[in-house]
């Protein structure tokens, strides 16, 4: 196992089953995107030439749109369609949806990534603390502000903040991501508002950007706490229950290097998965945030599209955000076991 | 032999298997109240539950439209105020209390026997049988749930009815790989190759001899996502695609007030406390049942 030849064949081999599972997951999320389209009460023929169309126009179409195929066979045009990136044409706005979500997803992704930021750089050292004092009040504290964040609906959440912070204190900018006023002042480069205003140099237009991201991501924020807050403690918990823990303490390591410099360091890999994890969940969370916040991301395009009844523009988000939760929840998985060296 | 009741129920030499149950229940309960945070959780369900039941007798009608007494703020006539159509808050958030039982409850009876079944018979009959199942537990898993219900809703139409299939179909994988598990550690154990040889049908292996091991672990998870799926009911609802006016469903209300929050702050704040209360409870008390039943935690 410790030649170096053995582990690269030993990673070889972990990758390509990661790889094979992947596509299989891939595969079955494409699946069910396709049995929840032949599930819509709408024919899809009737929906491309009208009510009013000749039986031979009907007829035509239902062949051209592949509806006399055999379902195995209409699958797996479905699939080759899905792979090359065709999820049809959004009824709404007319455009391929594939160009509908490139242009709404850095929306979402500059959204997640903050949120994301706050919940590690917070949640992280409440969850370790906890740990540190198991049983004692600042593990009671943790732990009813995790629990709260589980419970608490989001998009009331979002609604409250937005009266207290935009309504009554006006700290903050309200709904939206830019105010009209700075809207289209800095190119667009990289499709976060922030950073194309910073490139820019413009400072108003970054403050504003800002001002207006601040209260969705925290939000987002809160809740991936909730989850890595309370991941870190029970990892810091097991590791604290260890020996060498002891051994350390008993040669008289500090307690402050004994929780942050050992247990920290040997629970890394499980709280990195976690956070991934917690990546993925948080893109699915901006679904009803992006709704109350009306920030122009993906959540709001898709609930747009759901009330216009534009089924391809739902599918291509579904499968855009599902691809991307089943991508991280794999390489959550690969870093779990390249990082620790027991389990490569 | 002159034992109390209270001796008899935590007795370490039960006499019958009835008692040995009650024993073990009495004990498991015992722990629970030790811990006050579960305790809450426990009032806040049955408080739910008599509220569900019992509410709609002491306050007057959800859909009583009194268009004179629009968007009054909370008075002692009208505890938590009145909406945009003149009708008294509170009567609709103690009415959409049932709605929000009984959708959990529906859930439940649907997402845990169907994970149940498929995660014994993954377990149960091993081999090319648990590795297709688990293949597709797998697959559902790594899905996101509230998107997929999203996608589901839009296809079968809004409503609580589909609601509750949309969050069904996404939330049965944690109990099948729960309940494959649990055969996985006792399908090899001495009774059951005991009632093998006493010639005990499979069926009867898995639903008299196997099922009741399992059922500990899928109702205590049960529990904690009851939380989960009282947020995506109501997140459902909030978009528009669960429960339809003029139902009081919660996540629905909060919708309706959300266009006056900046003005008449409680139309939307009082039905979202209210899914945070419930919601809470059912995570308090899962978070004590998973210490009372699963010994690795604690």
């Amino acid at each position: 196992m410790h030649s170096p030849a053995k582990r690269l064949y030993a990673i070889a081999k972990l990758s390509a089953g990661s790889a094979i599972s992947v596509a299989l997951t891939l595969l079955g999320l494409i699946f069910v995107t396709f049995a929840v389209g032949r599930l819509i009460p709408i024919d899809p023929v009737v929906a491309a030439i009208g009510e009013k169309a000749p039986q031979e126009a009907y007829d035509k179409m239902y062949r051209e749109l592949g509806l006399d195929r055999p379902v195995y066979e209409q699958f797996s045009n479905y699939v080759g369609k899905v792979v090359h990136g065709d999820f049809g044409n959004s009824v709404f706005t007319g455009r391929p949806v594939l160009e509908d979500l490139a242009s709404v997803f850095p929306a979402t992704l500059e959204l997640a990534t903050i949120g994301i930021l706050i919940g590690i750089l917070v949640g992280v050292p409440l969850g370790v603390v906890a740990a540190a004092n198991n049983g004692r009040w600042p593990d009671h504290v943790v732990r009813v502000l995790s629990l709260s964040g589980y419970s608490v609906p989001v998009f009331w959440l979002g609604i409250v903040l937005l009266l207290i912070f935009y309504g009554k204190l006006d700290w903050v900018a309200g709904p939206g991501r830019i105010d009209i006023a700075y809207d289209g002042l800095v190119d667009e480069w990289s499709g976060i508002l922030a950073i194309d205003a910073l490139r820019a140099g413009d400072m108003d237009v970054f403050r504003n950007a800002l001002s207006h991201m601040i209260l969705p991501a925290t939000l987002l924020g809160l809740f991936s706490l909730a989850y890595i807050s309370r991941m870190t403690r029970s990892f810091m918990l097991t590791q604290l229950n260890q020996e060498y823990i002891t051994l350390a303490r008993a040669k008289g390591t500090s307690e402050r290097a004994v929780i942050w410099r050992h247990a920290l360091k040997n629970a890394r890999v499980q709280i990195i998965t976690v956070c991934f994890l917690s990546y993925g969940f948080l893109l699915e969370g901006a679904v009803l945030t992006e709704t109350v916040f009306s920030w122009p991301g993906l959540g709001l395009y898709m609930t747009n599209a759901l009330f216009n009844a534009d089924l391809n523009a739902v599918i291509g988000g579904t499968i855009l955000i599902g691809a991307v939760f089943i991508l991280l929840n794999a390489l959550a998985d690969v870093v779990y076991r390249f990082a620790d060296p027991r389990t490569a | 032999m002159n034992t109390t009741f209270a001796e008899w129920l935590t007795t370490d030499r039960p006499a019958s298997r009835a008692q040995a149950r009650l024993v073990r229940l009495t004990l498991s309960f015992r722990t629970l109240l030790a811990n006050r945070l579960a305790l809450l959780g426990l009032a806040i369900v049955l408080a739910l539950l008599v509220l569900a039941l019992a509410g709609h007798w002491f306050v007057g009608s959800p859909t009583d439209q009194v268009l004179a007494n629009r968007l009054l703020p909370p008075s002692a006539e009208h505890w938590f105020g009145t909406d945009e159509l003149g009708r008294d808050i509170l009567a609709r958030i103690v009415h959409g209390s049932q709605i929000t039982v009984r959708i959990v409850l529906m859930v439940s009876l649907i997402v845990g026997p169907f994970g149940l079944m498929v995660g014994m018979v993954a377990g149960y009959f091993g081999g090319a049988v648990d590795a297709i199942l688990m293949r597709i537990t797998d697959i559902f898993l790594s899905l996101p749930r509230l998107v997929l219900a999203l996608a589901f809703v839009a296809a079968l139409g809004t409503g609580i009815n589909n609601a509750i299939i949309a969050i069904a179909v996404t939330s049965w994988p944690p109990y099948a790989r729960l309940a494959r598990a649990e055969t996985l550690s006792i399908r090899n154990s001495d009774f059951v190759r005991m009632a093998q040889l006493q010639g005990a049908s499979t069926l009867r292996i898995l639903f008299n001899h196997i099922a009741p091991l399992c059922l500990a672990s899928v109702v205590v998870r049960l529990t904690f996502d009851m939380s989960g799926t009282i947020l995506t009911a109501a997140g459902l609802g909030f978009l528009g695609l669960g429960a339809q006016p003029p139902q009081p469903e919660w996540g629905l209300m909060v919708a309706a007030g959300r266009q006056y929050v900046l003005d008449q702050w409680w139309v939307a704040t009082m039905p979202g406390i209210a899914i945070f209360i419930a919601s809470l409870g059912f995570n308090l008390l899962g978070d004590g049942l998973r210490d009372v039943f699963d010994a690795r935690s604690s």
